[in-house]
């Protein structure tokens, strides 16, 4: 069958798409997870928890979506990403393991509790730094020869990915504690509004370095921003307006606008990086068209993915509707 | 020592599938339990059958917890461990994961979350639907997953072009040679995996005279099914391997222990395979029975594992003896539902003690069962991943090295130990605590935030006073 017409736009906007939405919103749940140890109280730890409970599995399915919806459109990415970054995927998954039975045993347990506490920080840390770890190993780019991944076990774990990792963290905790502005109330919501400050400074150092960085590590991503300035620019300016946003909402101890502030802020700073690489999605070597697989696999799964899309985020979105309003502390399920 | 990547990521692969695999297993079959369930209440209204649904529905949804958290592994460890399987053969295997987790994603967006927390907030005939939609929906799943293996036993619709296989018919490769009986075989044990643990745990309750009316309607229940499910399971599996003859012969020389292509094989009830030798020690059989079995006749020639190279053999012991062990569970399994049979038939069953005993053991060994027969057809088609297409060594990750493959096996096997525990322990206070238990009256209203998690339909404490 000759292709009518090309898909692989397509299927790269549903990816790219499925991913800012994994990002953002595993994203305020994992966030709860990094804020955990340094929460004010039990009972603060009750409510963030309780403030994801609800969303926090439906979340989490875009990662596993994402997983499949690579092997079905793009096999190269799927290909040589699970073997270049092999022990972080590992360390992903225990971590998100860990984690996703703490959600389910915290409640019911008593004197273990701070065992599921545990359980809950350390895999949302640990399941948090491996991504970040992958975004930087995604600049860095990855050694193939004959679209294998030819490199060492260790590649994708250097300098620059730790830092990468690290920024994660920041960015995750940034997105939990202004989720906990919108969900929280009182000396919790009051808590939050304090380390938001603290928690965007970092994310912005680590940006900062992380901006300067890429362009020295890659020729592509100088070129693309320096050789002729373009509306590319945008973006960065748009980053730094939702810092301004952010800022001014914080002080101005509005609820819901920082968290609002802060998913514009990873938006745009997910579309820089995408332009930086674009259309490169194996870099150095291969392009999106280079990753994708045969007409007929992709078109077989979009019709079923047409069907059922909406059908998710209408679910989505009313889980979240029936959810809406602060956690009250206190309440919930003990 | 030199460490095997390949070995090891069988290794790895095996464990987290087994390890896997016995959650779905159970929760099929408890779905439609469940929906059955609700069926009879919607229509006699008797409120014993919404006491027992409500029980079986708290189980479900531990099982099917604990299911979906050993599950995200699977989604990566195709690329992390087989890359190169994965790459080749995405454009169709690609597209049928992704339907899987699409129904599975769909089922517990929609019509879970109203089985688990729905009753008495949506009328009664949605409900009902809901419940008869998941369990739907768990074939619907189910099917996707068996449709790609048994690609890989018997490929079809697909062809080479350059490196990579392109899909030629969709339909050819999806329902291909062996799907029919795969599907029938591993949906029959489905059925006896939830039938025997209904048995076996109402077996329990009734031990000790608790909830005697409801505990002898879901064993009386379970005791028809497994009549009529064990011997259809005896002879579905028959057609399966006679599928599988047909198809991977090499396979069932190695479930008979037949090393040299003859007439009159006789079936072997026991026997050593001795694969450096090529031969068996110790062998009993009953003369000529293979030969009947397989080729309905005594001089009917059987193909043995002389058909394909020595290095094309899969490992015959494992092969031999995990077969033997399904098969064996499988005919005490029709023993003992026939014993149920006529136990009724004299008025007896509820008095006689012992067979309450026995259905107890009985209901861990369709687990047993289900693994071994796993075990037989997956072992079984080896050193071929893709049956005749592809090895394992070809299908292997280039970069992979064995320190690697090893160091995360032994991470999953004790991330997964824990997780376990703590889900076998929690089933175990659920058990316990049984259908007496009454969810204390804080619930929904005072709290809009409560987690609409599979665990929280459960309402049992983890320890002792922390309710």
């Amino acid at each position: 069958m000759e292709p009518v017409f090309d898909l692989v736009p397509i299927w790269a906007g549903i990816i790219g798409f499925g991913i800012i939405m994994y990002v953002l919103m595993d994203g305020f749940d994992l966030g709860q997870g990094i804020l955990f140890p340094f929460a004010p109280s039990e009972e603060a730890r009750d409510v963030m928890m309780n403030s994801v409970a609800p969303v926090w599995d439906g979340n989490e399915t875009w990662l596993i979506l994402g997983g499949a919806g690579l092997l079905a459109a793009f096999p190269l990415v799927y290909s040589v990403f699970l073997p270049a970054l092999y022990l972080g995927v590992f360390l992903m998954l225990a971590g998100l393991i860990f984690r996703g039975v703490a959600f389910e045993f915290r409640f019911k347990a008593k004197t273990s509790r701070y065992l599921w506490n545990w359980s809950f920080a350390g895999g949302s840390m640990l399941a948090t730094f491996a991504q970040g770890a992958v975004v930087g190993a995604y600049i860095q780019g990855f050694e193939t020869e004959n679209f294998r991944y030819v490199g060492g076990a260790f590649d994708w774990l250097t300098p620059f990915s730790v830092l990468t990792g690290l920024g994660m963290l920041a960015g995750y905790a940034l997105l939990g504690s202004t989720w906990l502005i919108l969900k929280s109330e009182d000396y919790i919501q009051q808590w939050a509004y304090k380390i938001t400050p603290y928690l965007l400074a970092a994310v912005v150092v680590v940006f900062g370095i992380i901006s300067i960085w890429t362009p020295l590590i890659s020729e592509l991503v100088r070129a693309r921003w320096f050789d002729q300035i373009s509306l590319i620019w945008l973006l960065p300016l748009g980053a730094l307006l939702s810092i301004i946003v952010l800022v001014r909402a914080v002080l101005k101890r509005q609820d819901g606008m920082p968290f609002v502030a802060t998913m514009a802020l990873f938006v745009f700073t997910y579309l820089g990086l995408a332009v930086s690489k674009l259309p490169y999605i194996v870099p150095p070597d291969y392009t999106l068209w280079d990753a994708s697989s045969a007409h007929s696999s992709q078109l077989f799964l979009l019709i079923g993915l047409l069907f059922v899309i909406p059908f998710v985020l209408m679910y989505t979105a009313w889980t979240y509707w029936v959810f809406r309003g602060k956690v009250k502390a206190g309440v919930g399920y003990h | 020592m030199e460490l095997d990547p390949i070995f090891l990521s069988r290794l790895q692969f095996a464990f987290v599938v087994s390890f896997h695999a016995i959650f779905p297993v159970f929760t099929i079959g408890l779905a439609s339990f469940i929906a059955v369930l609700e069926g009879i209440y919607l229509k006699t209204q008797n409120p014993v059958w919404m006491k027992l649904s409500q029980f079986w529905i708290k189980v479900f949804a531990v099982v099917f917890g604990m299911g979906v958290v050993s599950g995200i592994v699977m989604a990566f460890q195709f690329g992390t461990n087989w890359s190169n399987f994965s790459y080749i053969s995405a454009n169709f295997l690609g597209p049928i994961l992704s339907y899987e987790v699409i129904t599975a994603f769909f089922l517990e967006a929609a019509f879970l979350g109203v089985l688990l927390f729905g009753r008495g907030k949506v009328p009664p005939g949605i409900y009902l639907m809901s419940a008869v939609l998941v369990a739907v929906g768990t074939f619907i799943s189910s099917f996707w997953i068996l449709s790609a293996n048994s690609w890989m036993h018997t490929p079809a619709g697909v062809e080479f072009r350059g490196e990579l296989l392109y899909v030629t018919s969709w339909t050819e490769a999806i329902f291909n040679a062996s799907l029919p009986y795969r599907f029938a075989h591993m949906g029959l044990a489905s059925f006896l995996t939830g039938g025997f643990v209904v048995a076996g745990v109402s077996a329990w309750y009734l031990l000790r005279g608790r909830e005697v009316e409801a505990n002898r309607k879901a064993l009386s229940m379970s005791l028809w099914l497994l009549l009529i499910l064990t011997p259809l399971q005896a002879w579905v599996g028959d057609l399966h391997g006679l599928n599988t003859l047909e198809h991977q012969p090499a396979k069932v020389a190695a479930m008979e222990g037949n090393w040299e292509t003859r007439s009159n094989v006789p079936l072997l009830l026991f026997a050593w395979p001795d694969q450096a030798n090529q031969t068996n020690h110790f062998e009993i059989g009953i003369p000529n029975l293979a030969s009947i079995i397989l080729k309905h006749s005594a001089d009917g020639v059987v193909p043995g594992l002389d058909i394909v190279p020595v290095e094309e053999q899969p490992p015959v012991w494992w092969v031999f003896w995990s077969f033997r062990v399904m098969v064996a569970i499988g005919l005490l399994m029709i023993a003992v539902s026939v014993a149920g049979l006529i136990l009724r038939m004299r008025g007896k069953l509820w008095t006689t003690q012992w067979y309450f005993r026995v259905l107890q053991v009985m209901s861990i060994t369709p687990f047993i069962a289900v693994l071994a027969g796993w075990f037989t057809t997956e072992i079984g088609r080896g050193p071929w991943l893709i049956y005749g297409v592809m090895t394992f060594a070809e299908g292997v990750t280039p970069s992979l090295q064995g320190w690697m493959a090893l160091t995360t096996l032994i991470g999953y096997i004790i991330v997964y130990a824990l997780v376990f525990s703590g889900g076998l322990y929690y089933l175990m206070r659920i058990l316990r605590d049984g259908m007496e238990f009454q969810p204390p009256a804080h619930d929904d209203e005072l709290s809009p935030h409560r987690a609409k998690r599979p665990f929280s339909a459960a309402d049992v404490p983890l320890e002792e006073g922390a309710r």
